[in-house]
């Protein structure tokens, strides 16, 4: 060992000793570095340098706060939201019902007596005869002859001839059965049309021949209604016996009559009247007001049916009365020509469809009473579901296409790169149309037409991807890694699935979140076109879908503002970041 | 070059008869219901001497419904070669007739929009690239995303909810107003040019943003260029640098995008077209579709992939024509 050898080693010590500390370790001053420190040179990883270059571009950072907020609505949301996706929320409403009819009658109303005809061809003869002025008709049935009792109520009777006269208006003297005073007494009645006769009531009819005859109670033609106060006698107050009773006392101006042994006694004020049974209970109401229920079998009660005519005859066009159950219903009188139309107010349970947002109900609720925000929340899992499943599906195929493509070039790349131009000639919204329609057609269920459309989208989309990664792969494959890859003999499918589409990655992740923008657009156009997804599974396009038509679009903003909102917003910040990691990945590349 | 021609119309060719394969497969697999409708309504026609099966059959043959989907396919093509592309299901007149009698609304409104869309979105690119990342930019690349990020119905229930139902400035349907048929000649147009505004306004805003992008591109690219450096060097104004250097030579890549144009035209803009109900190609040929029409669909779909591929073919060659630094191949 030289001394000039020892001599510098102990120099080398002297320095390395003065750089120790007491404690025997390397001391550094603070603020001093060596050069090679590794905090000098601060080395970032390509992920990092990408990373922060993105997080330096505002509108990325916009675009991610954007979508953070989209992704917390619609998969958090939900587990918030008080509300179902598809509970249908009911609410009592008042609805005006028709509840009945009324009508001032002005044509007669036949009560035929009992054991009696009146058919349609004797009631002709009647009014015909009655429009003529004259007091006897025939008929088919026989001779009839009408009287009025007052105005509106018209007895009817048949004629029994008992004798004919000659053409002179002579009758037999010698016949046997006539009597002469019976002549004497037709004689001198000839004029007044009719006699009496042994307390028998003989009508004379004709013109040169004569009839004398008897008359028989067949009907009452009457204007008036009779209305009973109990359901039980309603039978006996439509009797003929007992309306005719009452017409009788009305013409004879009495206050009382007797039928069938009862004892009844009527009022009369203008053009109604009520009758009393013997107790004086009410029995029984007269009015040319008809007042029938539109239901035919409800049964109207008279004081209904009083309160009815008492408005109508006021003029006017509400009134309350008071049910059964003791409450007080509201019912309207709607005038229509003639025809009066009660409305009865009634509590109905009904869907709430299209109500403003309120406080229950942020945003409203939809066309079939839904919670809209609800089916914002559970619209938006479904659209960027539908978003991600399909970006994976256009990524599987665009890989794998575009990886095999671009590694073996050639006649294989021309042969695929000419499959994807055919593919690509396909036009989008057209295809996509017919194959809403067939789904429609085959009328798919709401749940497999979610999967059937992700497929539909997924396959008419993957060509864009496969270029990019076909591109990227042609440059790549001529690197020197790959040339090692080759050397050391690595399969080929591991070379491209291993070595290459790693690489590939990073812009395959920028194309996927700019093209998920427009897959999210795609699905709601479909969904707004009534191709897409279908209630009840709800997406943001489908739920638009309601404002395709003009009325609802007018009116419920709600409708549709909301939805088409947070489709711009999605993709929107799909665009931002997409826009932003282009540019982090690559600033050279201008945007 | 002309081998390059050559090279690429075989390839049209090509695309064109396999895509119109794979549209009439699909349209084919449509459980149409239309033919047999047609045939009950034609088979109770009191002076119809067919019976219903003879009419259906009759017309599955027109219609090469009657054989499966290739022989099917050869037959439709046999035809349509020759120009014939059969009776419309829906509007029962021969397709090309409808095609004529609506492609002239399309053609009108796609011009309009390209044009507006041109003076405006060119201008605010260069702009928005003369002076990158500033402020002006920003605002213009948000303008751009947004209308590329906005849904065709939904931009246009948003134009039709604010212009005409809130403002009543517009109509909110249709091609002309009630009164159309009573107006003089200037009213008419007039009316037209007022039932087509919106539409327009429509169109322009969503396909704005993707010019101003691509022309703010190409003019950065453009700008950072030597010769560019070379003239401010020179002391050029920068009036002349931008609008006799810089703004020419992005011309180059604009070709091409405006070859877009020839299939939006014909093709017409069917979303659009659908949403304002205006009588063009793009609307009739929607509900053509969506009712199943195989004659009508087959049209149209095999039209606009034709016109795609005749749009790519005149992109390339205007290409190498406008700029012949291009090579060809």
């Amino acid at each position: 060992m030289s001394d000039k050898y020892k001599q510098t080693l102990d120099k080398v010590e002297e320095i390395l000793d003065a750089q120790l500390g007491s404690d025997g370790l390397p001391m550094t001053t603070p603020g001093e570095m060596a050069l090679d420190d590794q905090r000098r040179v601060k080395v970032l990883s390509p992920g990092m340098l990408v990373f922060k270059r993105f997080i330096r571009n505002k509108l990325a950072v916009v675009g991610l706060i954007i979508l953070a907020i989209m992704f917390t609505f619609s998969f958090l949301g939900p587990v918030f939201s008080p509300y179902t996706q598809t509970q249908v929320f009911k609410g009592m409403k008042t609805m005006s019902r028709e509840f009945a009819g009324a009508i001032y009658n002005t044509e007669d109303r036949y009560t035929v007596a009992d054991g009696e005809t009146f058919g349609s061809a004797d009631r002709a003869a009647y009014l015909f005869a009655k429009g003529q002025g004259k007091a006897d008709f025939s008929s088919a049935n026989g001779e009839f002859y009408y009287v009025e009792l007052v105005p509106g109520f018209n007895r009817i009777t048949k004629l029994e001839v008992v004798v004919k006269t000659d053409p002179l208006g002579q009758l037999p003297k010698n016949d046997p059965a006539i009597s002469e005073e019976f002549i004497k007494a037709y004689e001198a009645n000839k004029k007044a049309g009719s006699f009496i006769f042994d307390d028998v009531l003989y009508i004379i009819t004709g013109m040169k021949v004569k009839s004398i005859s008897t008359e028989k109670e067949i009907a009452l033609a009457s204007t008036f209604v009779f209305d009973a106060y109990k359901q039980a006698d309603d039978k006996f107050v439509q009797s003929h016996a007992f309306k005719l009773a009452v017409a009788n006392a009305i013409a004879d101006e009495k206050d009382t009559f007797q039928v069938e042994d009862r004892e009844f006694t009527i009022e009369i004020d203008g053009k109604s009247g009520t009758v009393f049974d013997d107790s004086g209970a009410g029995f029984a109401q007269i009015s040319d007001i008809i007042v029938n229920p539109l239901d035919a079998n409800a049964f109207l009660s008279v004081e209904f049916k009083d309160t009815v005519r008492e408005t109508m005859i006021a003029k006017g066009d509400e009134f309350y009365f008071t049910d059964k159950d003791g409450q007080e219903v509201h019912y309207k009188i709607v005038v229509v020509n003639q025809n009066y139309t009660i409305m009865r107010d009634k509590d109905t349970e009904v869907i709430r469809t299209f109500e403003p947002p309120s406080k229950n109900h942020w945003l409203g609720l939809d066309n079939n009473g839904m919670d809209l925000l609800t089916r914002l929340m559970y619209g938006g899992r479904i659209s960027l579901m539908v978003g991600f499943v399909v970006i994976i599906i256009e990524m599987l195929i665009g890989v794998v296409f575009g990886g095999i493509s671009g590694y073996f070039g050639g006649v294989v790349d021309t042969l695929m790169m000419r499959f994807v131009d055919l593919f690509n000639s396909i036009p989008f919204y057209p295809i996509v149309i017919i194959f809403g329609s067939v789904m429609d057609k085959l009328q798919v269920g709401s749940k497999e037409r979610i999967f059937l459309l992700m497929a539909i989208l997924g396959v008419l989309g993957w060509t864009p991807i496969a270029r990019v990664v076909r591109g990227q792969i042609l440059s790549l494959r001529e690197q020197d890694f790959m040339v090692a890859t080759e050397a050391t003999g690595i399969r080929t499918t591991r070379r491209i699935f291993r070595h290459l589409v790693p690489n590939v990655m990073p812009l395959l992740i920028v194309s996927a979140t700019a093209g998920l923008g427009g897959i999210i657009i795609s699905e709601a156009t479909l969904g707004f076109l009534g191709l897409g997804i279908k209630y009840p599974e709800a997406s943001w396009g489908s739920i638009i879908n309601t404002a395709s038509d003009a009325h609802v679009m007018q009116s419920y903003w709600w409708m549709w503002l909301p939805a088409g909102t947070l489709i711009m917003l999605t993709v929107l910040g799909f665009n931002f970041i997409g826009d932003g990691l282009r540019d982090a990945y690559d600033p050279k590349m201008k945007r | 070059m002309s081998n390059f021609i050559i090279r690429r119309v075989f390839l049209g060719i090509f695309i064109v008869f396999f895509g119109a394969m794979i549209v009439y497969g699909v349209i084919r697999s449509m459980p149409s219901s239309y033919v047999e409708t047609i045939a009950r309504e034609r088979a109770a026609n009191p002076q119809s001497m067919r019976t219903y099966q003879e009419w259906i059959d009759e017309l599955n043959k027109v219609y090469h419904l009657d054989v499966g989907i290739v022989p099917g396919y050869f037959g439709w093509l046999k035809n349509a070669i020759r120009g014939d592309f059969g009776i419309s299901f829906i509007y029962n007149v021969p397709v090309t007739e409808k095609f004529k009698e609506v492609i002239p609304y399309s053609i009108v409104l796609n011009i309009i929009t390209f044009i507006v869309e041109i003076v405006i979105s060119i201008p605010l690119g260069i702009l928005a690239a003369r002076k990158q990342y500033s402020g002006v930019d920003y605002a213009i690349t948000v303008f751009a995303l947004a209308g590329l990020s906005l849904p065709t119905f939904f931009l246009a229930t948003l134009l039709k909810y604010v212009f005409s139902i809130k403002l009543g400035w517009f109509p909110l349907y249709g091609i002309t107003s009630r009164f159309y048929s009573t107006m003089t000649r200037p009213q008419q147009i007039m009316d037209m040019a007022r039932n087509m505004t919106l539409p327009v306004v429509t169109l322009m805003m969503l396909s704005i943003g993707g010019l101003m992008r691509y022309t703010r591109t190409n003019m950065l690219e453009v700008l950072n260029s030597d010769y560019i450096r070379t003239a401010r060097a020179k002391g050029l104004s920068e009036k002349v640098v931008i609008n006799k250097h810089a703004f020419r030579n992005t011309l180059i890549p604009l070709v091409s995008y405006m070859s877009t144009l020839l299939p939006a035209m014909f093709g017409g803009s069917m979303i659009t077209e659908t949403m304002y109900q205006i009588p063009g190609i793009g609307y009739i040929s929607f509900g053509a579709m969506q009712q199943g029409d195989i004659p009508f669909a087959m049209f149209y779909t095999t039209f606009l992939i034709l016109l795609t591929q005749i749009s790519l073919l005149i992109a390339d060659i205007m290409y190498a024509v406008v700029d012949p630094r291009v090579r060809v191949n």
